[in-house]
């Protein structure tokens, strides 16, 4: 399997091309059967590989296969290769084992969607671009995986393409993604100017042997910039709330557990550049945290049930983000897996709890739901526990590591305190509104109607293994921290925490999550829905601004698509026009001219024996 | 008799037999004859490749030579020869040209005769365009060119068609006469009456042989270079064309039939380029290395105009027009990077382009032919009335914006990294171009596929038939083809491309690829 990791990513493409061309012919047997199978294959092919490779490398080194020569030039070439180390190692068990579990569940989900076969398609070809991603040896190798989940993605937000939002929504994702990856372009621009490669490990020993750290920091501020378009943050981060309008898996799988974590990934790996740029961690550590509490707050006034898991999704980013940039990169990578586990979990829930009340996702209108549908309700559950950041489920071994090391972190000590602080207040608010969401969804009483009420059910087995699986990884996952074993693994850089500083952090975090989920029982659990209208009544700006997203969307609009289309208008009817009627001014010239030539050629004879008679006039008066 | 005549005149015979041997009131026979002309002319260009030895260098780097004296009294020979750079083109030719040609059988209705005959006779200009390598002998084929496709704008075009014919064919014109004045210059250079050729002891009289002038080029004083250059430039420039010499583009191509606007974009724009890399670049290399700031400066202003206007367009065919600007930007700029990597790919992506804008020109040809409108507003949803033809779009437009794994890729990634080579700055301005890219090709997709089906002239519409389909799949097949494993475009560029760099700056290639050997060489230690 070790030389033919290419495999990997070609099962599902295979299954990809089958279900694009014939699956609609083969009807949906076939392709339920096609889809989830890729997926399956794909993942054990993974996984013996991995642990051949575990057999074969047990120090850890980077195994590398080489497909073939893909861009050449001379000395300058780029080779289409995938590689194994334990960080693609992670990402790798990651995406094949929790895309095969959402493939599963999507088989129950989608069953009566029009266009499964088209729905399959697009999740194999999703599956198979994001293992080029983790798989590939060299950033051009991960751009190949980056801008093909980009397409998957696009396409996927748009699967219900009838609807004028979804399809907008699946553009904004493309395009604002766009504006990410020209950061990530323009730094392998420049890997391959200065150091005339852009293999993994090159880059990153010929930037260790020393370069001046501006080219090195300008590198990773552009990666980072690619990272803040996939993986939502501010400023990019505009696209992934509205990419909700996809179907629900695929918010689970796409823009929860695996793409949206490329960015963080984007981060682990080149860290020997971040580590010789403490500004740009800075920069990532600052913007981490920032998210962090900014989409937290807005959770707090979504009452869309997937609104507010993904502006959850950009919260938990920001964690991570503030792990990797407080250079503790396996705490980030750590809750890239816990994270994955637990909102996989969420949002399949989520989709389970919109099946039961047949298509409804306003939380305002469900409430009750824990008796009727309880292996959903159960998993879910555990899933807001383990985010919350109770111990000792898996969410608060990874967010107390990560809020830990920003405490302690050596490149910038002074500001780590107020990063910890900032993820610590975070913390609290996402406790709160995911208690919030999970005690008007599942608490209560029923507020929807009759007829929803009648059909409420539990969801079939494919949804609800997946559940429980992904329940079980949401409490088991901290174990991956015992004996410190994921840090040795992953042979990531690392620094020391001192015990005082552990414990601050571990308590502070404990004390949030107690109080965040208290305050929503309090609220939300008790008053139901009139908390949110108490909110309303005594801070109706503040309620409507959260509610509002803060108006940045409305900010983006004004401030740069509309003078951008202006702009465009202008050069069109403007500049062009003014082009054509210079030139068209020309032509009028020489028209002009011709025409005022006519009159000399008269055809009279006369006026030319006038004309003949002056110009000898002339001639003997000038030389005479 | 020479494999490069065959393939330049077989749609020119097929052009006559058309012409003598068909009656006009037997549309069926045209057409099939005019496909079976241009099938065998895309099969002889495959043996050419067949045939090509791609590590040929030095004299043996213009293969399939075929020389004879023309017009012995003034130095004129008949001179054929290609090199790997005109090989693609040539093939890149008779494949679209073919797919005109079989996309014109239901578009074109009254005076099929004429049009096909004008068709091939079209594609002997552009092929023997790509061969000569005698100055007028390169004229010739380049005016045979200009006149087939006035036609074609003025006859078969749309409501506005004789405003863009005429407009394009002043457009092209003015640029081709400042052209041949450049070539005169260089014919008539000379010292007290005496031909340059001849004092430098390398020919005994007048000669239009590019050759020769490319191995003298460098001696000619660069005072003389800049006026020349600036003649190749307007004739060149326009054909591209360059920002702001773009203005007959978008008419031309908006009012051209489908076909025209194929052949259009996928050839007639890379006739300005490939003008640039055959003459401008090794015969005038101190003007050119004097003058590359204004052209990359133009050339960034046409990536990011280009594609701020395809933004806000409207029409179908005038955004792709638009995007074109664009494009041809893109090209401009790698071969102004003045290095291997920005030439080769702006060579690739003179293919690229062909196929992925003549692709969609096509597509858009498919659903004016159904619904006769190209107002993007006119539509939406059509993704669930022709969900293949949604599909294949789909891929042209991503190869067009430059998906990775798909031909655009290639080129636009080459070509920037090539810049980057030299100025990371613009580099960074012409990525701005691919951002852009995206945006107003999933804007028109999202108009144009998705949404609800309102209009109900679009409910009854047809998806592709079997001949659409197969144009459409060949073309994406190349896209996925190239955009995979894109050596073998790459192996037969490598040469030419050493070869022109050479001749334009012999300094750069001693020099060294990478700024941080120091760092290189202890890498390479410590493994």
């Amino acid at each position: 399997m070790l030389n033919h990791l290419w495999l990997i990513p070609a099962l599902p493409l295979l299954g990809f091309l089958l279900n694009g061309l014939f699956g609609k012919r083969l009807g949906n047997g076939f392709v339920s059967l096609v889809g989830p199978l890729s997926s399956f294959l794909s993942a054990v092919a993974g996984t013996v590989a991995v642990l051949q490779y575990h057999h074969q490398y047990p120090n850890g080194d980077r195994h590398v296969d080489v497909v073939y020569n893909w861009i050449s030039s001379g000395g300058v070439g780029a080779d289409l290769a995938f590689q194994l180390d334990p960080l693609s190692i992670v990402m790798l068990l990651v995406v094949t084992w929790v895309g095969f579990l959402i493939h599963l569940y999507s088989v129950g989900y989608m069953a009566h969607e029009e266009g499964y076969w088209r729905y399959f398609s697009y999740l194999n070809l999703f599956l198979a671009e994001m293992l080029v991603l983790v798989l590939g040896s060299s950033y051009l190798v991960m751009f190949v995986g980056w801008e093909g989940v980009g397409l998957c993605s696009y396409l996927l937000i748009g699967f219900y393409y009838d609807k004028d939002f979804a399809v907008a929504a699946g553009k904004k994702a493309f395009v604002v993604n766009r504006i990410g990856d020209f950061g990530f372009l323009v730094a392998m621009f420049l890997m391959f100017a200065y150091f005339g490669t852009v293999d993994f490990a090159k880059v990153s020993q010929i930037a260790s042997g020393g370069v001046e750290p501006g080219l090195v920091t300008a590198i990773c501020l552009l990666l980072f910039l690619g990272a803040t378009g996939k993986s939502a943050q501010i400023p990019l981060y505009v696209w992934l709330p509205d990419a909700m309008a996809g179907p629900t898996p695929v918010s689970a799988l796409i823009h929860a557990a695996t793409m949206v974590t490329a960015g963080v990934y984007m981060i682990a790996r080149p860290n020997a550049l971040y580590r010789l740029a403490p500004d740009a961690l800075m920069v990532v550590a600052i913007i981490g945290a920032l998210t962090a509490i900014f989409a937290a707050t807005i959770g707090i006034r979504q009452n869309d049930i997937k609104k507010v898991l993904a502006y959850s999704t950009v919260s938990q980013l920001g964690f991570m983000f503030i792990g990797v940039g407080v250079g503790a990169f396996t705490a980030g990578i750590f809750h890239l897996i816990t994270h994955a586990f637990f909102k996989a979990c969420l949002f399949l829930g989520s989709g389970s709890v919109i099946h039961a009340m047949s298509g409804e996702q306003d939380i305002r209108r469900m409430g009750g739901l824990w008796k009727k549908i309880p292996i959903t309700a159960w998993t879910f559950l555990i899933a807001t526990i383990a985010i919350a950041g109770f111990p000792p489920l898996s969410g608060f071994f990874s967010k107390d590591e990560i809020l830990a090391s920003a405490l302690a972190n050596p490149y910038f000590p002074d500001l780590g305190v107020w990063i910890w602080a900032i993820g610590t207040v975070a913390a609290l608010f996402t406790a709160f509104y995911m208690f919030r969401l999970f005690f008007l969804t599942f608490g209560g009483s029923f507020r929807g109607t009759q007829e929803q009420e009648h059909h409420l059910h539990e969801s079939p087995w494919t949804m609800t293994v997946p559940l429980v699986v992904l329940a079980a990884g949401s409490i088991l996952g901290g174990a991956l921290t015992v004996n410190h074993f994921l840090e040795h693994w992953l042979e990531l850089p690392t620094f020391e925490v001192s015990p005082a500083r552990a414990w601050l952090a571990m308590i502070a975090s404990t004390i949030v999550a107690i109080l965040g989920t208290w305050f929503a029982y309090a609220l939300f659990g008790r008053r139901g829905l009139a908390a949110d209208e108490r909110f309303e009544r005594r801070a109706p700006a503040v309620a409507r601004t959260l509610e509002n997203k803060y108006y940045v969307d409305e900010f983006y609009d004004e401030a740069l698509v509309t003078p951008l289309e202006r702009f465009s208008r202008f050069l069109w009817r403007g500049i062009d026009a003014l082009i054509d009627g210079i030139l068209a001014l020309g032509g009028y010239v020489v028209a002009a001219v011709g025409d005022l030539l006519r009159f000399l050629q008269t055809g009279n004879v006369r006026n030319y024996a006038l004309m003949f008679f002056v110009g000898v006039i002339v001639f003997i008066w000038i030389f005479a | 008799m020479g494999i490069l005549n065959i393939v330049t005149y077989t749609p020119l015979l097929g052009a006559a037999v058309i012409l003598f041997f068909i009656r006009s009131d037997n549309p069926k026979m045209i057409r099939y004859a005019a496909t079976i002309f241009a099938t065998v002319d895309f099969i002889v260009s495959l043996f050419l490749w067949w045939g090509f030895d791609p590590n040929a260098s030095g004299s043996r780097l213009f293969q399939f030579r075929f020389v004879r004296d023309w017009i012995p009294s003034l130095g004129v020979k008949y001179d054929f020869g290609i090199d790997g750079i005109a090989l693609l083109l040539i093939v890149l030719t008779t494949f679209m040209g073919l797919i005109a040609i079989v996309s014109s059988f239901s578009a074109i209705n009254f005076r099929e005769k004429e049009y096909y005959v004008l068709l091939l006779l079209l594609q002997t200009g552009m092929i023997g365009t790509f061969c000569a390598l005698d100055f007028f002998l390169f004229y010739v084929f380049w005016e045979v060119m200009l006149v087939p496709m006035y036609f074609i704008i003025g006859i078969w075009g749309g409501p506005r068609k004789l405003y863009a014919a005429i407009k394009f064919f002043l457009f092209t014109l003015a640029g081709s006469v400042l052209m041949l004045l450049s070539i005169l210059a260089l014919y008539f250079f000379n010292d007290d009456g005496i031909p340059f050729l001849h004092i430098r002891g390398l020919g005994n009289g007048y000669t239009f042989s590019v050759l020769q002038y490319h191995n003298i080029g460098h001696l000619i004083p660069p005072s003389l270079q800049f006026w020349i250059f600036l003649g190749f430039f307007f004739g060149f420039a326009i054909k591209v064309p360059m920002f702001p010499f773009h203005t007959w583009l978008p008419d031309a191509h908006t009012e051209a039939p489908t076909a025209g606007s194929i052949i259009l974009a996928a050839v007639l724009l890379k006739m300005g380029t490939y003008g640039f890399v055959r003459f401008a670049l090794p015969i005038l290399p101190d003007a050119t290395r004097q003058l590359i700031l204004p052209i990359v400066v133009l050339s960034i202003i046409g990536i990011i105009y280009g594609a701020l206007v395809t933004l806000v367009q409207k029409d179908m065919k005038r955004l792709i027009a638009y995007s074109s600007v664009s494009h041809l930007g893109f090209v401009m700029l790698g071969m102004f990077a003045l290095n291997p990597m920005g030439l080769k790919g702006s060579v690739i992506q003179m293919i690229n382009h062909g196929i992925s804008t003549g692709a969609l020109f096509l597509l858009v040809g498919i659903i004016y032919e159904r619904r006769h409108s190209r107002d993007i507003a006119d539509y939406g949803g059509l993704a669930k009335q022709m969900p293949m033809y949604a599909t294949l779009f789909l891929i042209a437009a991503l190869s067009s914006m430059g998906l990775p794994a798909l031909n655009g890729f290639i080129g636009e990634f080459t070509i920037l990294l090539g810049v980057a080579n030299r100025n990371i700055w613009w580099a960074v301005f012409a990525a701005i171009g691919i951002v852009l890219g995206a945006a107003y090709l999933l804007w028109l997709y999202q108009r144009v596929f998705w949404g609800p089906l309102d209009n109900p002239a679009n409910r009854t519409v047809r998806d592709l038939n079997r001949r659409e389909l197969a144009m459409l799949v060949a073309l994406s097949a190349v896209m996925v083809w190239i955009g995979i494993y894109p050596k073998p475009i790459f192996e037969v560029i490598e040469k030419p491309v050493e070869y022109v760099m050479g001749k334009v700056d012999p300094a750069y290639m001693n020099r060294p690829p990478i700024q941080y050997p120091a760092a290189v060489a202890e890498a390479e230690a410590s493994k």
